[in-house]
């Protein structure tokens, strides 16, 4: 049942990618350009996610347990490190060079645009090479 | 403004947010896609099932659309190789340094105001928009 109810939300994020125009890099990088031809119309979709789950987490999360009767797994760290603050700085650099972050990654993916491929799997190549590189 | 223009991204929104309280009600997990990924690239684990479902949904996702609403991918791709070779390598190594992207540190992080979400979120909106501008101001 869990893994029904993890393919469903993936579903429903998929379309809320494509609907907002989260998984057009053109776009994304207009919005992104507020030196230039701005386009701020995506604001919207930040902001209609965070004040959903405003609303909805906080419902949620007063429960003991999820609706599958099973406990809640929520990040823990609280600290501020180097790590979050450089990690995060080069993944902005990426997003703003190509436009396109994870999950439009790969809703993309059927178009099958060598391009989007090239980028997919380049993302996962810099995924395992952080990964390899803590284990030592 | 037109309505036009942002009610697409409003409505597309919602549905993220929806699919993220999804996730959270019945799985009880942050919707942060970027971990999703990263873990799922470690060895075929049955702790990770609900990852690979989670991804088989959004990538089956984005083929159903396309199916019903082929408009909202009527766009080509105009950047370069170079673009999408360097673009991904720092995306997928900034996003496992830094614990997270936009759906994790910004959809999920941003409405529990967690503090390293919130930090997170405005530093990578930063860096891409001043890497956007000075690409803009002084390459184009």
């Amino acid at each position: 049942m869990h893994l029904l109810t993890s393919f469903i939300s993936g579903l429903i994020f998929a379309i809320g990618l494509s609907v907002s125009g989260m998984v057009n890099p053109q776009k994304v990088i207009g919005f992104l350009n507020i030196f230039g031809d701005w386009d701020p119309s995506l604001a919207f979709v930040m902001g209609g996610a965070v004040l959903f789950n405003f609303v909805f987490f906080r419902m949620i999360l007063k429960r003991e347990s999820t609706l599958l009767k099973t406990d809640f797994s929520m990040p823990v760290r609280k600290a501020v490190d180097k790590n979050l603050v450089f990690g995060s700085i080069l993944f902005g650099i990426g997003w703003g060079m190509f436009g396109i972050c994870p999950g439009p990654g790969l809703v993309n993916l059927f178009r099958f645009d060598p391009k989007i491929l090239v980028f997919v799997l380049a993302m996962m190549v810099g995924m395992v090479l952080f990964r390899k590189t803590q284990k030592q | 403004m037109d309505a036009k223009l942002w009610l697409d991204p409003l409505i597309g929104g919602i549905f993220i947010g929806l699919a993220s309280s999804v996730m959270l009600a019945f799985n009880g997990r942050i919707a942060g896609i970027s971990g999703i990924i990263g873990q799922s690239l470690t060895k075929i684990n049955p702790m990770n099932y609900w990852r690979y479902a989670f991804l088989g949904g959004l990538v089956f996702g984005g083929a159903m659309l396309n199916a019903f609403r082929p408009e909202f991918f009527e766009f080509q791709i105009h950047l370069g190789w170079a673009e999408a070779i360097i673009g991904g390598l720092l995306v997928g190594y900034g996003t496992q340094m830094g614990s997270g992207c936009t759906s994790g540190h910004g959809v999920c992080g941003l409405p529990r105001f967690s503090t390293r979400s919130m930090l997170a979120t405005a530093l990578f909106m930063t860096s891409a928009i001043v890497f956007v501008g000075v690409r803009t101001i002084f390459f184009s």
